[in-house]
């Protein structure tokens, strides 16, 4: 039989969309740890990030944190949550959401960075407090980078929790690791096939919240240059 | 290779003994990381630079191109390795397919923002002097984009560099060979070393590449 049918044979197994091993259950560990991961780093790193942006202080340093970011190897800081804190739920998040803040540091500390001077100028003669004057002018005109921020960020963390099964957690990448443990290619290539899948999606999806979350007024204006996206890829 | 005793029950962070009797196989993982980075890395800029000269001038290639990239760098690079494993079998084409698809779309997106950007006085400057199309891609357009493109370069090293510590699982080696020996054994050392080492050398790269900028365009030097 054809290998890439054989696949799409396990695939359509209704034994593998039931029970602990089941797709929906290996799902449901995916998204759940990609999620408590994003949300915990977006607490943390947008609130930096807004604030250094807003006072324009340590810039330098709100620049590098994605430099370094992108040096810290995934697996690495994977394993040593897990040397420290044992097995369980809480390394594979503590790992991922140290992942998901300096994406978000950076973009938002450069989107608030980037709101033209002028407009601050004329909100604080308008009488606009500094509260004020982040909450509805700059936020808005950062919500571009913002939200590209917490893309990057959230494809990341979604591509790291395949790494999750290395270190004995679940996650979809539990049939990638398991295939080349059993050399069972079809499961591997299946578990590839999710895993991709769900980048994808992730990254489809978010790119469509962006959109939507755009200021009409901002989205007027000419398509920013691809230099201004943060190329972030760590595993 | 020697397993570790417990003498007391406390697994130091680093064990020094070990460390100075495993100098070889550290050395060994620390080669074999950086060829496969530095393949990963030529091997991008060899795909990229005509290409994103190609869709510089041809602009409806960008999308194609950008996109179909684009989806290949998405993929997460531990499913990409299991995709092409029943096609490349557990071999170094098979990383190197992977880490080159991803380092050419950073490669790809700073090559062609970087040629986007050469003003366009210093074009009909080259034009006027009588430069021919060639000549002046090759003379005065791409020296101007060298800014981006190394800053691409920089990136897609330090990337490289990390995704390289997944290599074993395709049995590759690398430094995230001592990582995993620090998992299955629980041993502290070889972890903290791997991972270390892995940062000191994406660091050093990344310096490297700055200071050979600032060779390489001293106009661009910061006042």
């Amino acid at each position: 039989m054809d290998f890439l049918h054989r696949v799409f044979i396990w695939l359509a197994d209704p034994a593998h969309w039931h029970g602990s091993d089941g797709i929906p259950t290996r799902l449901g560990e995916h998204l759940h740890l990609s999620l408590e991961a994003v949300a915990i780093g977006a607490l943390i790193a947008l609130p930096i990030g807004i604030t250094l942006g807003h006072y324009g202080r340590f810039g330098n340093l709100a620049i590098s944190v994605s430099n370094l970011g992108r040096a810290l190897p995934s697996y690495g800081i994977l394993v040593t949550a897990f040397q420290i804190l044992g097995l369980g739920d809480a390394p594979i998040i503590l790992a991922l959401t140290a992942l998901a803040i300096p994406p978000m540091v950076t973009n938002s500390y450069v989107g608030l960075r980037e709101v033209n001077p002028d407009l601050k100028d004329a909100a604080r003669g308008m009488g606009y407090r500094e509260l004020a004057l982040v909450l509805r002018i700059e936020l808005p005109l950062a919500v571009p980078l913002i939200m590209a921020g917490i893309r990057t960020s959230a494809v990341q963390v979604v591509a790291t929790a395949t790494l999750a099964a290395a270190i004995a957690g679940g996650g979809l990448g539990r049939y990638i690791i398991d295939g080349f443990a059993q050399q069972d290619y079809v499961k591997l290539f299946a578990g590839a096939v999710l895993v991709g899948v769900l980048a994808l999606v992730t990254e489809g999806s978010l790119s469509l919240v962006e959109r939507l979350l755009v200021p009409r007024g901002i989205r007027l204006q000419k398509a920013r240059p691809a230099s201004r996206a943060t190329a972030f890829k760590t595993a | 290779m020697a397993r570790r005793v417990f003498l007391d029950g406390v697994d130091p962070w680093v064990n020094w003994s070990w460390l100075s009797s495993h100098v070889p196989t550290v050395l060994a993982d620390l080669e074999q990381h950086v060829v496969l980075t530095v393949i990963a890395v030529i091997g991008g800029l060899v795909i990229a630079l005509p290409l994103g000269v190609a869709a510089y001038r041809w602009t409806g290639l960008r999308l194609p191109t950008l996109g179909t990239f684009g989806v290949f760098y998405t993929i997460p690079s531990l499913a990409l390795f299991a995709l092409l494993v029943p096609y490349t079998g557990i071999s170094g084409v098979t990383a190197e397919i992977a880490l080159i698809g991803y380092n050419v779309l950073i490669l790809l997106r700073n090559v062609i923002v970087g040629l986007d950007e050469v003003p366009n006085d210093v074009l009909d400057a080259a034009d006027g002097m009588g430069y021919r199309p060639l000549a002046r891609l090759l003379r005065v357009e791409l020296p101007l984009a060298l800014p981006a493109i190394i800053a691409g370069v920089r990136v897609a090293t330090v990337s490289t560099i990390g995704i390289v510590t997944i290599a074993w699982v395709i049995g590759l080696g690398g430094l995230g060979e001592l990582i995993l020996q620090g998992y299955i054994e629980s041993f502290h050392t070889p972890l903290v070393v791997g991972s270390a080492l892995c940062v000191a050398l994406a660091l050093t790269a990344d310096l490297a590449l700055a200071v050979v900028k600032r060779l390489a365009v001293p106009w661009a030097r910061p006042a």
